[in-house]
C-alpha cells in the first residue's frame, strides 16, 4: 500500500512537468507584452526594459521555463504582474473559497444522487424509474451559467429568500482567517450569525454547480445497483431471510458504491471547470474568478498558478479515491 | 401492402426495440430534427431579422407578435434563437471534426503500432485530460484571441484526447481478430488494413460518442461565449445572448431565459438520441 502511494506520487511528476510546460508555452505565446503590463500603462521604454530584466522576461523561453521550474520546487510561484502580490499568497486567499464551493457541491451531488440511483436501480416501479431518469437527463443538459442566472431570478429576484451574489452580506465582516472558508472560520470563531449568512450565500452557487453532477452520480449508481442486485450473493442474502433493508443497504449499496466513488474523482474536473462560470455569475472570489481576470490581463504567473492548483487538486483527489478504494473493497489489493 | 410490410419490419428491428426500451428518446429525435431544420433554413421560421437594430421596440415582453420578446436593441429574440441554431450547428460540426480527425490519427496509430509511440501519445492525452477541459479551452482561446473561429479551434484542440483514447481502445480490441491476421498474412498493406479492417469495425462507439458530444460541445462553446471569449456581437449565439440578458435579468427575464432554454433542449435532445443509438448499435446494453 505504502509502496503503491509512493509509486503513484512519482508517476505524477511527469504529468506536472507536462502540464507546466504546456501552460508555460501557451501563456508565453499570449498576444501582448507582459513586461509592459507589469511596468504600467504610462511607463517609459527604459522602465519596461528594467522590469523585463528584473523578471527575467528578456531571456529565451527554455531558460525562463527552467528558472520557473527551479522556483516551483521551492514553492515560489512568482508574483502577479498586476497586483504585485505573491501568487501563492493570493491563491491561499482564493483557493479555499473555491474549495468550499466545490466541496459543498460534491456533498449535495452525493447526498441527492446516490439515493436516486438506489431507488431506480432496484427497479420496483418503472414509472418512478423513468421519471427519475428523465430528471437526471434534465440535469445533464442544463447549462451551468444559465441555471445560475435562473436561480438568481427565482430565489433572489422573485422570492427574495437568498442573497443574489457574493460570499457575505456587506454588514458582516469576514470571520478571523484560519482556513479562509467562511463557513468553517465562522464556526471556529463561534460567530453563528456570520456562519448562517455565509451558508445562505453558499446555497445557490453550490446547487448550480452540483446539478449536472447529481444527474451523473444518479446514473452511475443506478447502473451499478442494477448489476449488483443480480449477483449470487444478493440472492444468497435474500435466501438467508435477511430483511429487504439489510440486503439493499449492506449487500447491495455497499458494492454498488464502488464505481460511484471512482466517478467522484473524475467529477472534480467538471466542477473546477464549472467553477469558473459559477464564480463569475455569483461574484464568488475563488480561483475561477482569479484565473479569468488573470487571463484577460495576460497575467502569466497567475494563470500558471491557477492551472497548477487545479491540476494538483484533480490528481490529488483521484489519488485519494484510489487509496480509499481497497478500504471499501477488500478484494482489491495493490501490489 | 408495402407500407404494412415496412411497418412490420420496423417493429421487428433493433431500432424499434431500442426505442421501446426508452420511449422518451423520441423526444430526442424530434429535438434533433427541429434543431437541424432551424439551422438549415432559419428564414422559414421567422420574418424578423436576427441582427438589425430596431430601437423603437426595446424590451418588449413575449407576445403573439414577438414570441420570446425583444432584447435591449429591439431585436426579436425568437429570430435570434432560430438563427443561433445555425451558429451552434456550425460550431459543433467544426469542433467535432477537429476532435475526431486528431483523435483518429493519434488513436488508431497508437493502438495499432504500440511501443514507445503509443506511450508518448497516451501520456500526452493523460496530461491534457488532467486539465479541467473548460480551463484548457479558456487558456487556448485566450492565446488565439476572441472570436468564434478561435473558440472552435480552442475547443477542438482540447477535445481530441478522449477520442484518441476511445479509438485506441477499439483498435486494440479488434487488431488481434483473425480477419486482421488473415489480411496481414495475405499481404494487404498496413494502411489498408488499418482503414478498411480495423477502423471500419470500430465505428459504432464513435458514432454514439459523437452524438452525445454534440450537446456537450455546444455547452462548452456557449460557456466560452458567455465569458466573453467566443462569438462577438452581433452574432446570434446562445451563450452570448444569455450573457447579454444578465444586466436586465430581474426585470426583463426573457432576454436570458429563452436562449438558455434552447441550448438546454439541444443538449437534452442529443443526449437522449445518443442513448437510443447506443441501445440500437449495442443491444447487449439493454439487457444489462
Amino acid at each position: 500500500m505504502f509502496r503503491y502511494i509512493i509509486r503513484r506520487l512519482i508517476l505524477t511528476i511527469p504529468v506536472i512537468i507536462g502540464v507546466t510546460m504546456m501552460t508555460f508555452f501557451l501563456a508565453n505565446v499570449l498576444p501582448g507584452d507582459p513586461a509592459r503590463m507589469a511596468a504600467g500603462q504610462f511607463s517609459t521604454p527604459e522602465q519596461i526594459q528594467e522590469v523585463s530584466e528584473r523578471l527575467g522576461l528578456d531571456k529565451p523561453l527554455p531558460v525562463q521555463y527552467f528558472r520557473y521550474l527551479g522556483r516551483l520546487v521551492r514553492l515560489d510561484l512568482g508574483e502577479s504582474l498586476t497586483s504585485r502580490q505573491e501568487v501563492l499568497k493570493e491563491l491561499g486567499k482564493f483557493y479555499p473559497a473555491t474549495l468550499e464551493l466545490t466541496a459543498f457541491a460534491i456533498m449535495i451531488a452525493v447526498l441527492i444522487g446516490t439515493p436516486l440511483g438506489v431507488i431506480t436501480g432496484t427497479g420496483k416501479s418503472p414509472v418512478v424509474n423513468s421519471i427519475v431518469m428523465f430528471f437526471s437527463f434534465l440535469g445533464v443538459g442544463m447549462p451551468v451559467f444559465w441555471t445560475g442566472l435562473i436561480f438568481q431570478l427565482v430565489f433572489a429576484g422573485k422570492l427574495d429568500i437568498l442573497p443574489l451574489s457574493g460570499r457575505l452580506s456587506t454588514q458582516f465582516s469576514a470571520p478571523p482567517s484560519v482556513t479562509n472558508m467562511y463557513t468553517i472560520d465562522a464556526i471556529l470563531a463561534g460567530e453563528w450569525e456570520t456562519f448562517w449568512n455565509a451558508m445562505k450565500h453558499l446555497i445557490m452557487p453550490a446547487l448550480t454547480l452540483s446539478i449536472g453532477r447529481v444527474a451523473s452520480i444518479a446514473r452511475i449508481t443506478h447502473a451499478s445497483m442494477l448489476s449488483v442486485m443480480r449477483t449470487d450473493y444478493i440472492r444468497t442474502a435474500k435466501a438467508k431471510g435477511l430483511t429487504n433493508r439489510a440486503v439493499l443497504l449492506k449487500h447491495g449499496l455497499r458494492n454498488a458504491l464502488l464505481p460511484t466513488s471512482t466517478t467522484i474523482g473524475l467529477q472534480i474536473g467538471f466542477l473546477l471547470g464549472g467553477a469558473i462560470l459559477v464564480e463569475n455569475i455569483f461574484s464568488w472570489g475563488g480561483i475561477g474568478t482569479y484565473a479569468w481576470v488573470g487571463l484577460f490581463r495576460l497575467d502569466i504567473p497567475v494563470v500558471m498558478g491557477v492551472t497548477l492548483a487545479a491540476t494538483f487538486t484533480f490528481m490529488f483527489v483521484n489519488l485519494l479515491v484510489d487509496i480509499v478504494y481497497p478500504l471499501l473493497d477488500p478484494r482489491i489489493v495493490y501490489k | 401492402m408495402f407500407i404494412s410490410r415496412f411497418i412490420s419490419n420496423f417493429r421487428r428491428s433493433r431500432f424499434f426495440r431500442a426505442l421501446r426500451h426508452n420511449p422518451v428518446s423520441i423526444l430526442g429525435i424530434i429535438i434533433a430534427i427541429v434543431f437541424i431544420t432551424f439551422a438549415l433554413v432559419p428564414g422559414a421560421f421567422t420574418d424578423y431579422h436576427p441582427t438589425k437594430l430596431n430601437l423603437g421596440d426595446r424590451f418588449l415582453p413575449p407576445s403573439s407578435e414577438h414570441w420570446f420578446g425583444t432584447d435591449s436593441v429591439g431585436i426579436d429574440i425568437f429570430a435570434r434563437v432560430v438563427y443561433g441554431a445555425r451558429t451552434t450547428l456550425m460550431v459543433v460540426v467544426v469542433v467535432l471534426s477537429i476532435a475526431t480527425s486528431i483523435g483518429y490519427l493519434v488513436g488508431s496509430t497508437a493502438g495499432y503500432f504500440g511501443g514507445w509511440y503509443d506511450d508518448v501519445f497516451m501520456r500526452l492525452t493523460d496530461i491534457i485530460l488532467a486539465f479541467p477541459s473548460l480551463v484548457l479551452a479558456l487558456t487556448i482561446n485566450a492565446v488565439l484571441g476572441r472570436g468564434l473561429i478561435q473558440t472552435m479551434f480552442a475547443v477542438g484542440f482540447s477535445w481530441w484526447p478522449s477520442y484518441a483514447r476511445l479509438i485506441r481502445g477499439q483498435v486494440l480490441s479488434v487488431k488481434n481478430e483473425e480477419y486482421v491476421t488473415a489480411a496481414r498474412a495475405t499481404g494487404v498493406p498496413t494502411l489498408q488494413i488499418l482503414v478498411s479492417h480495423v477502423l471500419r469495425n470500430s465505428f459504432d462507439p464513435v458514432v454514439v460518442r459523437i452524438t452525445l458530444d454534440v450537446g456537450f460541445v455546444a455547452l462548452t462553446t456557449a460557456g466560452l461565449s458567455f465569458l466573453g471569449l467566443g462569438a462577438l456581437p452581433p452574432t446570434p449565439e446562445w451563450g452570448r445572448m444569455v450573457a447579454e440578458g444578465r444586466d436586465y435579468l430581474l426585470v426583463q427575464w426573457w432576454v436570458t431565459t429563452f436562449p438558455g432554454l434552447a441550448l438546454f433542449l439541444v443538449v437534452l435532445g442529443f443526449n437522449l438520441l445518443g442513448e437510443v443509438l447506443r441501445d440500437w448499435l449495442d443491444p447487449s446494453a439493454i439487457n444489462l
